[in-house]
């Protein structure tokens, strides 16, 4: 029996050392990055192809839940990278202390310039409100017109879910002081708030509500994956509010070289070509290929709109109360 | 009635459950609440708390009532399909609520069939958002269960109770007087009490039909407050002052709770007399009325979730395995909790007052703060997850317990009362008496009670969140990230599949239940 087992041991241990043999880096995320029919998959193959390294996603919930994550494990996280903050989020993440600056040189192609020391974008859309083209031909203009029409909407709760807090800043962003009033206008036309996105979303389809708010990019989803042609994103003249989703390093890495190697990875091709049709935004950096077939029906907004992550950490909390005030009748 | 004095010890069993009920409970608000001081209740919060009151006692008082009638008439009627419905009482309940819902505005929405119908005929359209709206789906998810509540007291008067009441030629009045309204003094509080909390903690329910921020609970605030600022504190303070509402109900409760004292029969089935004429009608109203409002959205639900099934992506087998496995390990875990709790405080044994509020702290406790607690205290020992599946277990198990406890609390105590001499003068040993006499009196409450944990375990999509890591989504966290990313029918397909295999396993546990039990 002694040595079988002896053998056993040193077969274990020799094991172990094997998968040791490959670091381990570890990425934070959301988990429909994760799901096996979003980017993670194809990105880790590709990440993996590069890097004699093990790349293993960890899924928390979506972009707010990422940033209590963090918080709560402090310094002792055994997570390398975040992916899916947003700009609402980084001044916090920030503030925390607990990432790195990036170091990373690569251009992007957002419509606005963007540039944080600490964190890359991976992704981005605009906001925007969608409706099908059947039920409703003439959507609102926006948003003075969609409170003076009887169109109703499905919003989402800025005090559960990001796209939420993206609506809170669009207004913000596009009427400043007369929020407000924009608010109290489109009381009467939402039919109720959601606490994320994708009860909003569901709510929608099933006819609830003739406009739901989600992003440009939502029918390509229909178009592309459902062969339907039916919803659409209606244009505001005030402009649209931009979703810039990031990337960071933290600070207590054990795997700084490979960390940053996966912040570059973030920037080339193969990571790119991937998000259009999996995580259905616009990619950080246009591929050489361009975007799917299907994108190019897509909404262009001629001003984007986007408040820069300390403006809109400032201006939070007022904005909350004023939305709460307006709604709350 | 009042048994003999008995010897002051502590049940061991009973103090390790409430021990571990309460590390689960106020032991992960401590942990949470030790990241910083108290924080300040502002006036949002005392907004939001007026308005959990609020919802939360007109839901119970609402879903109480209408039970009564509906708990009647499915005790002293029979039809085809009767045990049918009656196992389809579990089914709203343990939906997650998203799923619940959907279906419920498929049916009551802006855009369903209720709708459809009153445009056809001409009538203006209704609006669910608003607190009706609320009310609508609390007394939704609800009323099967008060019912089960109520029909179960209804099934533990004797028979003979009623057979006296016959050949003295009680009139139907005084019949309800001296059985039936003793019945109901000692199951009420317990069905209300347990409504009430449990909408005490509503959060996706109570916003998405509440229509807009007025419809803000404070468990919406707690979740605000870990996830979104993560400020520890305030979400500590709030979880405080939702077991502070919990303790002031469970004093009422205690206050009000009385046993029947009705005595032992001889446990053959309840014959109640099923008159005829007009209360005939009122049954059969009262039971339709009541079939169809469950009915209806679980329909629609099915209806939704069909065309999907064909196209269900592959993780959905490993996800659903996972479920599946933790909904049986939490119902058995709660289950024995229960049950050694439930037959402690029949016996008023020592801390039977801790051990009661044990087992109802976990109906107001939010599941983000149990997670945030377990995660901040498990944190320096392991990685979240590897601990995703025993957390998810213990959770569940915490969570579910009150209603297996609620449910075996009174015929406990009637059990106690009504062979609890019996079982001494014969001298039964402790184990003769478990197999003998409390497995099979207590037989129904424990296989719903079992069953109902099975089913709430599969359907729950809290910790997890917290815990999971890239290989170990449940059924439920699988569900949400199909929603997450555009793919509705799939997800439609795949809640089709989780109320199928809940429900299944409520009926299997239900049914054990029934055919176990003397009457």
């Amino acid at each position: 029996m002694k040595p079988s087992i002896l053998a056993l041991g040193l077969a274990t241990v020799a094991t172990a050392a094997t998968a040791q043999d490959k670091p381990i880096l570890t990425v934070l995320t959301y988990d429909s990055f994760t799901a096996e029919w979003g980017p993670g998959p194809a990105v880790e193959m590709a990440f993996e192809a590069t890097c004699a390294c093990d790349l293993q996603f960890v899924a928390a919930g979506d972009g707010a839940a990422l940033l209590a994550r963090i918080q709560m494990e402090g310094a002792a996280s055994d997570a390398d990278i975040v992916l899916g903050l947003d700009t609402n989020l980084t001044a916090a993440a920030t503030a925390t202390g607990l990432f790195a600056p990036h170091g990373q040189t690569w251009a992007n192609t957002l419509p606005v310039p963007f540039e944080d020391p600490n964190f890359v974008p991976f992704d981005w859309g605009w906001f925007a409100f969608v409706h099908d083209k059947a039920k409703l031909p003439e959507p609102p203009k926006s948003f003075e017109d969609l409170a003076a029409s009887d169109v109703k909407i499905l919003i989402q709760d800025p005090r559960s879910s990001t796209p939420g807090l993206g609506l809170l800043m669009w207004v913000k962003a596009a009427y400043g002081d007369r929020a407000a009033e924009i608010w109290a206008a489109l009381a009467d036309n939402i039919v109720t708030v959601t606490p994320g996105w994708s009860e909003a979303y569901g709510l929608f389809l099933e006819g609830e509500a003739d406009m739901v708010l989600s992003y440009t990019t939502s029918p390509a989803y229909h178009l592309i994956a459902e062969e339907d042609d039916t919803k659409a994103a209606a244009p505001f003249t005030e402009g649209h509010y931009m979703q810039v989703e990031v990337a960071g390093k933290l600070a207590a890495t054990d795997q700084p070289e490979l960390a940053n190697a996966f912040l570059a990875f973030i920037g080339s091709e193969a990571f790119q070509s991937v998000i259009p049709t999996t995580n259905w935004m616009y990619p950080a950096v246009t591929p050489a290929v361009g975007l799917p077939a299907g994108f190019e029906t897509l909404i262009q907004p001629e001003t984007s709109l986007l408040l820069s992550p300390d403006e809109a950490a400032t201006i939070r909390d007022a904005a909350l109360s004023e939305w709460q005030a307006a709604l709350a009748r | 009635m009042a048994s003999r004095a008995r010897p002051l010890r502590l049940p061991m069993g009973a103090a390790l459950a409430a021990a571990l009920l309460g590390a689960m409970t106020l032991g992960t608000v401590g942990a949470v609440a030790i990241h910083a001081g108290a924080a300040p209740i502002g006036p949002a919060d005392w907004a939001a708390l007026r308005f959990t009151l609020l919802q939360a006692f007109l839901s119970a008082l609402i879903s109480t009532a209408l039970a009564i009638p509906v708990a009647r008439a499915l005790a002293r009627r029979r039809f085809p399909g009767r045990g049918a419905l009656i196992t389809l009482m579990g089914a709203p309940f343990l939906l997650p609520v998203i799923v619940a819902i959907l279906g419920l505005l498929a049916i009551f929405g802006r855009g369903g069939t209720l709708n459809q119908l009153l445009t056809t005929a001409g009538l203006p359209p209704i609006s669910p958002y608003g607190l009706h709206g609320v009310l609508l789906a609390h007394v939704f998810l609800n009323l099967p269960l008060a019912t089960r509540m109520i029909l179960q007291g209804w099934q533990a008067i004797p028979a003979e109770r009623f057979r006296l009441a016959r050949s003295l030629a009680l009139t139907p009045m005084a019949q309800f007087r001296h059985l039936e309204f003793p019945m109901l003094r000692a199951t009420l509080p317990g069905a209300f009490l347990t409504i009430f909390t449990l909408c005490l903690a509503s959060f996706a329910t109570a916003l998405i039909l509440g229509g807009g921020p007025a419809a803000t609970t404070v468990e919406l605030a707690i979740y605000q407050a870990l996830r979104f600022d993560f400020a520890p504190d305030r979400a500590a303070t709030l979880a405080l002052l939702q077991f502070a509402l919990t303790t002031a109900a469970l004093l009422a409760g205690w206050a009000l709770i009385r046993d029947t004292g009705f005595g032992a029969g001889l446990g053959r089935p309840p014959e109640l007399p099923a008159p005829k004429g007009w209360r005939r009608a009122l049954d059969a109203a009262a039971i339709t009325l009541a079939a169809a409002f469950l009915i209806l959205p679980l329909a629609a639900l099915v209806a939704r979730g069909l065309p999907g099934l064909t196209n269900l992506p592959q993780g959905l087998i490993g996800a659903t395995t996972r479920s599946l496995a933790i909904a049986l390990a939490s119902a058995a875990l709660a289950t024995a909790a229960a049950l050694a709790l439930a037959l402690a405080t029949a016996r008023r044994a020592m801390g039977h007052r801790l051990f009661d509020a044990a087992a109802t702290f976990p109906l107001a406790a939010s599941s983000l703060v149990i997670g945030t607690g377990l995660f901040l205290m498990l944190r320096p020992f392991a990685a979240p997850s590897d601990l995703a599946i025993p957390v998810t277990i213990a959770t569940n198990a915490t969570l579910a317990l009150p209603y297996s406890y609620r449910l075996l609390s009174p015929p406990a105590r009637a059990l106690l009362a009504d062979y609890g001499r019996l079982t001494a003068a014969l001298a039964l040993t402790p184990a003769a008496k478990f197999r003998l006499v409390t497995l099979p009196q207590l037989a129904r409450p424990l296989g719903f009670g079992a069953g109902i944990t099975a089913a709430l375990s599969m359907g729950d999509l809290g910790v997890i969140t917290l815990f999971a890591g890239q290989t170990n989504a449940t059924l439920p966290l699988y569900i949400h990230s199909l929603m997450g990313s555009y793919r509705m029918e799939q997800a439609a397909a795949a809640s089709l599949l989780l109320l199928t295999l809940s429900f299944t396993l409520f009926a299997l546990f239900d049914g054990i239940g029934r055919r176990h039990a003397p009457a």
